[in-house]
Parts: C-alpha cells; structure tokens; sequence
C-alpha cells in the first residue's frame, strides 16, 4: 500500500482561532479514504489546508513523498490534486463547457477536451450533456455537484478531494453520485472523501478516518467501523439501525 | 472507463438555450426613443443621439478597465482617472509632434492620432504595471486602504504630470482634417465622433471577443466570480491580476486621449473630472460586467446630451439621477455578476 497522501501534526489557524490541532492523516494511492466526523470537527479545514487555501501553522503535508505545505494552491493543483469545495465552487455565469474547459488545463477550447475521456464522463453524468451549452447557475442542486465533480475528473488527477457532495441532494441524486464513485474507484482512483452521510461512506470507504476537535481520533478500514456499531456510536454518535 | 455513450455532443438544435436579457438593452432605446418628442427636431436629435454614443463610446473605453480589475481583482481604484491624465498628456506631446504631418491629410490625421493612443497605451501601461507593484498589492482585500492609497496615488501622479506638463490647461486640437462636420439633412455630426464611435466599437468587440472566445478571457470570467476556485484549478491568478490591471491602465490611457480630443483641451485634473462619471458607469452596469459597462456608458453619454439640450441646469445632475433609477430597477446594476 503506497501512500499518497500524508499529514503529520498539521494544526491550522483562521484568524485567532485554532482549528487543526495536529492532524495525522495518510491516504493510500489508489483506494477511497473517508473523512468523517461532526460538524465543525476540522474536515472541511484540513481538506483547504491540503490545497493551500488556508496555511498550515504547524506540521506537515506530503503528496507523492514531496512537501507540499507551504506551496501556493496553483501548484499543489498543478502537482495533481482536484478539489471539490462543499460550496461546489461552480462558475454560475459561464456555461458547463466553460466549466470543464477551464477545469482542463491543457485544453484550449472545448474542442482540445479529449472525446474519450469525455464520454466517459457523458456516461457518468449524462444531465451534462444535455445541459452542455447552458449557464451552470441555471442547472438544480444536484446537476451543479455532478459538474463540480465531473470537472475534477475531466482530466486523470492523482488525488480528487470531494467534501460533502451529498449535502442537500435527494436520495435519488445521492445514488447516482455514489455509482459515479464506484466507477472512479473501479479504476483505483485515489479519493479523500469528506461525508456526513455514513451510508455513503460505508458503500465507498476502503479506509476511514474519523475527526473530533480537530485531530483523528480513529483511522483504520471502513470495514471495522460498518461492522462495529459501538464503535460508530463511540466515534459518530450513530446507531447503524437507525441508518439502515 | 468502460462507461460509454454517444461521442458527440448534442447538436445545438438539442440544448436549452439561455435567454440573453434584452431589457438594458430596450432601456437604451426606450431613452432614445423618448427624447426624440422631447427634443422637437429630428436633425437635432439625431445630432444629439450621434453625440451622446460617442460619448459613451469613450466613457466604455475608459471604465471597461476599471469594471474588470474591480470585477477580478476586487480592487476600489480610484487613481484610475492618473491613467487617464497620462493619456491625454502623452497625446498634447505626440500629436503637438507630429502637428504639421497631421493637417497635411485625413489619412495623416489618423496616423497621428494612431501614434498618440499607442504611446498614451504604453506609457498608461508601464506606469500601471508599478502602481499595481507598489501602491495596490500591498492592499489586495483591504477596501478602505484601497480607496484611501489609490486617491493618493491619482494626487501624486497628478502633480508628476504638473511637474512634467506645467499646471495649465494644454489644447488639443483635432488635426485639420478631422475638424467640422458630416451634414445628414438638417443634422450635422462631427468628424471626430464617427471616429471616437469606430474606436470604441472596435474596444468592445475586441474585448468581448477576448471575454467570451479565449481562455484567458473564460479566466477572466471566472475569476471575476470566484478567484479562490480558479487557483484551486490550478492557475496564478496573481499574473492575471497584474495583465488584467495593466490592461486596464493602457485603455484608460487609450480613453483619455479620445476624451482629450472630444474636450480639445487637457489639465492635470482630467482624470478626477471623469472618475465620477466613470464610477456611474460601473457601477450602472453592474460591477465587473463588460457588457453592463458597456450599456451603462451609451446610457449615461445619451442622457448628458439629451439633459445638457433639453435642460442644462439638471444636466449635472442627470447621470445621478440616472444611477438611482437604475438601482432603484436592478439594485446589483443591469448586468450583475453572479456570485458578487
């Protein structure tokens, strides 16, 4: 198991508060690492301050064994990591095409998009088909987290961040996010995923980390935390039955 | 990738067409349309009508690079109107230069002019590439230092060019060629306007072409919304800062040799003058939109030539009372920049 991914004792600072109190987290390449916990617990900070969003004060991140904490965010993206915000990050006034031609750097207009990888992701995402030329502000909730997704992965990234794609979308969305997911995990795509839903982490996780307080307070196989109702109660204050 | 569908993307007859928003637009006519009873005479009005959208011509190309570094780079510049004062100074010396070449004939006026607005663009140009270096950067996302720092820069460099030009009003007289007017019927319309129109046209088309065909433009558009994504995908926003603030500068100081040329006169306080009238604009057409800079500036040429005719006293008045209005409408301007 090759890491990809790796802090060690990263604490983050916004303004005077102390959010990240030493953060240890490693992503192995090629699986899905699920990053859970309550709200407010750091996920969301440790994923921006992977990307160089907000600077980390103390500590240390590593992608591909090379530093990259004190490196500004266009060259950790650069270096391979695709993020996708809570907030989607979608530009509303440009039209889906503008999205992912943006989102491929090498691509000039959309006719330098490569048409494979871009049927692929038709197939993942068909809604963005049809909506192709249309205002990405005019498109629902969960058409805008199937085009911030789709335009992490427009071109082959190492490492895609995804933080709380679920948030807000009806069930039927969630479904089809989770079988996009499987489809870049069959292909051993390495994934840092942030979810409150436990029912999503358990269909994707191979491996889990759970935050409180800004620490990990427990990391291993998702496998160990779906078939351990105490401990899920322990760590996430879930009941399984209730969840199921 | 074993999912696979259709390889092409849908025919166009197959997508949802976004509607464009005619309204500004019919705002503009509407304007036009109802100062033709209020004004009497068709050859005056049309007189007028030429000359208000020159002067928004001039007004766009002045404020284009004022919308976008606000647009992009969320930067209240108020030393813009320095860029402006550089130009029309710059030209007092080209075209005071070249004076004898250009009455000689229409195609050596335009020489002369083509000469002044290339060395007003780089002069505007360089010097925007140190005011972005030294008075802006340290200021980025710091609204009052903004205002306060760039209104001492527009000073400073106001007495530079005192130092440089002297204190006094300069004429800048149109070459000989250029002087007088078209007669349409009763209507006559100036040489120069046709010519401040065709420049101003020629900016917005450029720019728009720029904004909606090249990548570099999508940034632009994109950044305008949400720079911090724009980094997250992996490009320096911080170089698109800097080209879209020089930029900016080289057209103000495009502009302020076209208004030189439409004032026929030039002093240090040019660029204080128009910033209020640019701000109008801006802030009119919705801030970081092109297109409502654009509309905003016919609007607001239109509407001081029709007042200044039809009733001189509110004539100052006039393109206040016309931001009010429009707020009134469309409290984000005519064109708002989603995500702002």
């Amino acid at each position: 198991m090759t890491t990809l991914l790796e802090l060690k004792g990263v604490h983050t600072h916004i303004g005077a508060y102390h959010i990240l109190h030493g953060v240890d987290l490693v992503v192995p390449e090629g699986q899905v690492t699920m990053l859970l916990g309550r709200n407010g617990a750091g996920k969301t900070t440790t994923l921006r301050t992977i990307m160089g969003l907000w600077a980390a004060s103390q500590g240390s991140v590593s992608f591909k064994g090379q530093p990259i904490t004190a490196k500004p965010t266009p060259d950790i993206a650069q270096a391979g990591i695709a993020y996708v915000p809570e907030s989607m990050g979608i530009f509303t006034d440009l039209t889906v095409q503008e999205n992912m031609v943006l989102a491929a750097r090498a691509a000039r207009d959309a006719s330098a998009l490569d048409p494979a990888r871009l049927d692929w992701v038709f197939g993942l995402f068909p809604a963005l088909k049809k909506f192709w030329l249309y205002p990405a502000g005019k498109l629902s909730g969960g058409q805008k987290q199937m085009l911030a997704v789709a335009r992490a992965i427009v071109e082959p990234r190492a490492l895609l961040l995804i933080d709380e794609p679920s948030k807000g979308l009806a069930p039927s969305i969630i479904n089809n996010l989770i079988g996009a997911f499987r489809e870049l995990k069959a292909q051993a795509t390495t994934i840092l995923l942030v979810e409150q839903n436990f029912m999503m982490a358990k269909a994707l996780g191979d491996r889990v980390a759970v935050m409180d307080d800004g620490r990990v307070v427990h990391a291993g196989a998702m496998a160990e935390l779906s078939n351990d109702e105490a401990m899920q109660q322990r760590l996430l204050g879930l009941s399984l039955g209730v969840h199921q | 990738m074993n999912t696979v569908v259709s390889t092409a993307v849908p025919a166009a007859t197959a997508i949802p067409k976004a509607r464009f928003d005619w309204k500004p637009v019919l705002l503009l006519l509407a304007v036009m349309a109802a100062a033709l009873p209020a004004v009497g005479s068709t050859s005056s009005w049309l007189t007028l009508t030429v000359a208000g959208i020159a002067m928004g011509f001039i007004v766009f190309v002045i404020a284009s690079g004022l919308t976008l570094i606000f647009g992009l780079m969320d930067v209240l510049n108020f030393g813009h109107g320095v860029f402006i004062a550089l130009g029309a100074f710059m030209a007092t010396t080209v075209m005071g230069g070249m004076a004898v070449f250009a009455d000689q004939g229409g195609w050596q006026a335009l020489v002369a002019i083509f000469c002044a607005m290339l060395a007003a663009m780089v002069v505007a140009a360089a010097l925007g590439v140190a005011f972005e270096r030294v008075i802006i950067r340290p200021v980025y996302g710091l609204h009052l230092k903004q205002i306060l720092i760039t209104m001492g820069g527009m000073i400073v460099g106001e007495e530079i060019i005192k130092v440089i030009w002297g204190p006094l009003q300069i004429a800048l007289p149109l070459p000989e060629p250029l002087r007088g007017s078209f007669l349409f019927g009763d209507a006559a319309i100036e040489k120069y306007r046709i010519l401040a129109s065709v420049i101003g046209a020629l900016v917005f088309a450029l720019l728009a072409w720029t904004l909606a065909r090249t990548k570099v433009g999508l940034l632009i558009r994109a950044g305008v919304q949400d720079r911090e994504m724009v980094e997250s995908l992996g490009y320096r926003i911080r170089r698109l800062f800097v080209g879209v603030f020089v930029a900016g500068s080289a057209l103000a100081g495009l502009g302020g040799v076209m208004w030189g040329l439409y004032q026929q006169s030039v002093s240090p306080q040019i660029g204080a003058q128009v910033n209020v009238l640019i701000f109008i604009v801006i802030i009119i057409g919705g801030l970081g939109s092109t297109l409502g800079c654009f509309v905003g500036a016919l609007l607001v040429g239109l509407m001081a030539n029709y007042t200044g005719y039809l009733a001189p006293k509110v004539a100052l008045f006039s393109n206040i009372g016309l931001m009010v209005a429009i707020l009134l409408w469309r409290p984000q301007g005519l064109y708002p920049v989603t995500n702002r």
